[in-house]
């Protein structure tokens, strides 16, 4: 038997999807509404899923409050109410399309030394999600 | 294979304490969840069984199986109770969602007679969820 916690977090923040690689005509093409050059935004909400042997002094898998601060931390602070690809020095030369969001949020919690992190679900608006889980090679069983 | 997913809300009280911990480390170490007197949660319940379709009624498991599964085991035992003192198999445990997802998934598996238990998924609030898979289940 396995278990697994999932805690969900919300955060709002504006990007916009443009490629430096590309014309404006291609990016027009490509992104459609998502390259309007003055940005939009969205309510993301990040499922965070953690796992591990069970403390048997807590039946906890991770310490709710020690995971939400490093979230607040990592996560929250620096993207909640924040123009991605202004504020965040990653998506300077990264597009912040959701795939590489939820990558991202990936390689920041997977420091967490509460629990070993399984995956990243990350929720765009109520209709389209990501889903990363690190790379093959990287997991242990 | 296809899956079968049923979903039940419950309603209870519980309490996070450890006695071995003193009063001051309990109410550092499960905060609000330490009050003396409990709290309480709805909790919803998903239980996924997966299998082959039986070609005679293009089921996985009977839906009416799983509900009476369900109702007996997991609503019966825990709707309307106090987890801490009403529930033998958490009698001892911190009734954690960890915990009750695992009592839950070890009295359902034997039960299920068609198809095999996949998932047991036990939100605790709309931003909380257990999963508990068996061993060598990729989630």
């Amino acid at each position: 038997m396995r278990l697994e916690l999932t805690r969900r977090y919300a955060f709002n923040a504006a990007h916009r999807l443009h490629s430096p690689h590309l014309s404006d005509a291609e990016n027009r093409r490509i992104y459609g509404k998502c390259n309007n050059p003055y940005g939009h935004g969205h309510n993301y909400v990040a499922e965070v899923t953690v796992t591990g042997p069970l403390d048997p002094a807590t039946g906890m898998i991770a310490h709710l409050t020690e995971l939400d601060h490093f979230v607040e931390r990592e996560v929250i602070e620096p993207f909640d109410h924040k123009n991605l690809n202004e504020d965040l020095p990653v998506f300077r030369e990264r597009v912040p399309t959701t795939e590489n969001l939820c990558m991202e949020i990936f390689d920041r919690l997977r420091r967490f030394s509460g629990a070993r992190l399984v995956r990243i679900r990350l929720e765009e608006t109520g209709r389209n999600s990501f889903e990363y889980a690190g790379d093959l090679e990287e997991r242990t069983p | 294979m296809v899956y079968l997913t049923r979903k039940i809300e419950f309603s209870a009280s519980h309490r996070y304490h450890n006695p071995a911990f003193s009063p001051e480390e309990n109410s550092r170490i499960f905060g609000k969840c330490n009050n003396p007197n409990g709290h309480g949660h709805n909790y919803v319940l998903e239980v996924t069984v997966g299998g082959e379709t039986d070609p005679a009624t293009g089921m996985v498991l009977d839906l009416k199986e799983l509900k009476e599964l369900m109702e007996r085991e997991v609503m019966e035992r825990m709707d309307h109770r106090h987890l801490n003192h009403e529930v033998a198999e958490l009698a001892g445990k911190i009734p954690t969602c960890e915990n009750i997802a695992a009592v839950i998934w070890k009295l359902l598996v034997p039960k299920i007679r068609r198809g095999r238990l996949t998932r047991v998924r036990l939100w605790e609030s709309p931003d909380l969820y257990v999963d508990c898979y068996g061993d060598g289940e990729a989630s």
